[in-house]
């Protein structure tokens, strides 16, 4: 009871700033209202027990790359719109991604309806009680079962990140 | 053993008494800071200015409360409170002792303390850009670059200190450096002097103060906050300066534990309490009779009664061990020896302030991206390769923690070097850069 309380006062917080986010003009608006996004997301991530995932969640996410976003939104001049966002095409290419996500989501729950006892799909509901420390067994997960994925992944973000410096360097041997 | 109602009040009190000790911080700050420059400080307001936060607190509530007419209303007022709530919102998994702390059982520990105080920035950088001023934005661009820099760093200094603990719960990183008899500063040296060296860059404190510098930027991302919601910063800054030094004092320093916790024959130690607070209030007696006023003397003589009062808290709750006053024992020490670490630890960073003039901000990045980064990364390799040599092949822990630390200094010295020879480059480049431009703007 307490537990659904708190999911659904979490999730509706995620649910309306995202909408706000998405409606505000200002851009430092729109990156605030973010910001409540992904701090409810975190809350929902400790509601459902997985402390680590909310704190990767709050450091990464929140104390991260949106001080970045900010950071870069002060730096660039906003009241002059690129031309190409202004373009009619990308409405109608949104309004499709958001009618095909909603439609898989209706779907999905209109599956679940069926299946007496469960609200949604769970094929592996996680026993009640005590869980297992959260962070040794997400560091299992990662540095045993899926070792290769893991560092294929850490790879590809280091070669991202070695582009990105390559390419904003300034060039100095320029003329 | 313990309730909901304890943690609560566990809470109640941190919100309550941290902005009490953070007025009386900024006091001892200012009387330190007189004391180097050979002058006296407050003297007006109380016995040696003893009440000069409360009167600043007041002063402070009863100003007028500006808000700029072009600046974003809702966000100049939230950006405050958000520092404020982050900053006393980390200290909930800081444990003050064996038995105070709020969020006990929980499994990411001082990471909670880490990334929570992590949303810090984001009230100096709305407020900075909400205030509609160019000096405001300049200090809050200045403090999220700086923040992101050295919070790299600090992450790193904290990794080499959780290897050595393989566990981030507080409680037993604090115990696990009894059993180890050792504090991990002498294990890791370099952990904690890189994480030092950030966490006085985290919290904007001289000689990294540039986001606030005031010869530059008026007082950089609050220059247009006045009167309560100023305070609130100030607040959030030392709120701060005390979350970071709990964390290096947890993890670095031993927590709770008196010094040499195992050694038997320092036992004495454990009376240090008692007799300091002793001393004090023998002390407040002995003055109270000459204070030129008698509200002084009266104050005095309540200083000295409140001490002899938790000195006998502290005296008594020690001879009956085993019995329920064990527990509060157990607490009232560790918070003792705590709260003195972390005031040492406050101590370094006045002194610092103090001492050193501030830096450059080109200087500044140039510390945290070409020396501490890679530092905090070399560090991380070594004390686990000094883990690995001590646990498969069998060598003494003491032995390996000094070998690799060595090797953490060789290669600090290379960088050194290696970033002496760039920044000469770097500034012969960027004076002929500047030449051009200024022979352009000529022409």
């Amino acid at each position: 009871m307490l537990d659904s309380a708190i999911f659904y006062f979490f999730a509706g917080i995620a649910v309306i700033s995202a909408v706000l986010m998405v409606t505000r003009r200002n851009a430092i608006h729109s990156a605030v209202f973010l910001i409540t996004t992904l701090l409810a997301t975190a809350g929902i991530f400790l509601q459902l027990r997985a402390e680590f995932l909310f704190i990767a969640q709050i450091f990464l996410y929140v104390g991260g790359i949106m001080v970045l976003f900010i950071f870069v939104i002060m730096l660039v001049r906003l009241d002059v719109p690129l031309p190409q966002i202004r373009s009619g095409l990308q409405k109608w290419i949104a309004l499709f991604v958001a009618l095909a996500v909603g439609v898989e989501a209706g779907v999905v729950l209109w599956q679940a309806r069926k299946v007496p006892g469960q609200g949604l799909l769970i094929p592996n509901p996680a026993p009640a009680g005590k869980l297992p420390p959260n962070t040794e067994e997400l560091a299992r997960g990662l540095f045993g079962s899926y070792l290769l994925p893991f560092e294929i992944a850490s790879v590809l973000l280091l070669v991202a990140m070695v582009g990105a410096v390559v390419m904003a360097k300034k060039r100095t041997d320029a003329p | 053993m313990q309730t909901w109602w304890v943690e609560l009040l566990c809470a109640l009190l941190i919100v309550l008494v941290v902005p009490l000790i953070a007025g009386y911080i900024v006091l001892v700050e200012r009387k330190v800071m007189a004391d180097m420059q050979a002058r006296l400080g407050p003297m007006r307001v109380g016995p040696h200015g003893l009440l000069q936060p409360v009167a600043d607190a007041l002063k402070l509530l009863i100003k007028e409360d500006l808000i700029p007419n072009n600046a974003d209303q809702f966000i100049f007022w939230f950006a405050p409170v958000l520092s404020v709530t982050a900053a006393l919102t980390s200290m909930g998994a800081v444990a003050f002792g064996p038995w105070f702390q709020v969020a006990r059982d929980i499994n990411i520990g001082l990471l909670f303390v880490v990334g929570v105080s992590a949303l810090g920035p984001f009230g100096i950088v709305l407020g900075g850009w909400a205030s509609n001023n160019h000096y405001s934005i300049i200090g809050a661009l200045r403090s999220t670059a700086q923040l992101i820099s050295y919070e790299t760093t600090a992450g790193f200094a904290l990794v080499s200190g959780f290897l050595l603990a393989g566990t981030l719960n507080v409680r037993a990183i604090v115990e696990h450096q009894r059993t180890e008899n050792a504090w991990y500063v002498f294990l890791a040296p370099i952990g904690f002097f890189t994480y030092l060296i950030a966490s006085i860059a985290e919290t904007n404190r001289a000689p990294f103060d540039l986001p606030e510098a005031e010869s530059e930027l008026v007082a950089g991302y609050m220059t247009e906050y006045s009167g309560f919601r100023w305070s609130l910063y100030v607040l959030a800054e030392y709120a701060n300066m005390i979350v970071v030094a709990s964390v290096g004092t947890t993890l670095f320093l031993g927590g709770w534990l008196r010094p040499f916790p195992n050694v038997h024959w320092l036992g004495w130690l454990d009376a240090v309490p008692t007799l300091l607070l002793a001393a004090v209030g023998a002390y407040c007696v002995f003055r109270a009779g000459k204070q030129p006023a008698r509200v002084q003397s009266l104050f005095m003589s309540a200083v000295a009664l409140a001490c002899f009062v938790v000195a006998a808290i502290f005296g008594l709750s020690a001879p009956f061990g085993h019995l329920p006053l064990q527990f509060m024992h157990d607490g009232l020490y560790g918070a003792f020896w705590f709260l003195l670490k972390v005031s040492v630890y406050i101590y370094l960073f006045m002194w610092l302030r103090f001492t050193l003039p501030r830096f450059r901000f080109d200087q500044l990045m140039r510390l945290g991206w070409h020396i501490l980064i890679p530092l905090a990364f070399i560090n991380v390799v070594d004390v686990a390769v000094a883990l690995a040599l001590s646990s498969e092949f069998g060598l003494n822990r003491w032995l390996a923690m000094a070998v690799t630390t060595a090797a953490t200094l060789g290669a600090a010295m290379l960088l050194l070097r290696w970033n002496d020879k760039y920044s000469a480059a770097a500034s012969a480049a960027l004076l002929a850069d500047s030449s051009i431009v200024e022979d352009s703007h000529a022409g």
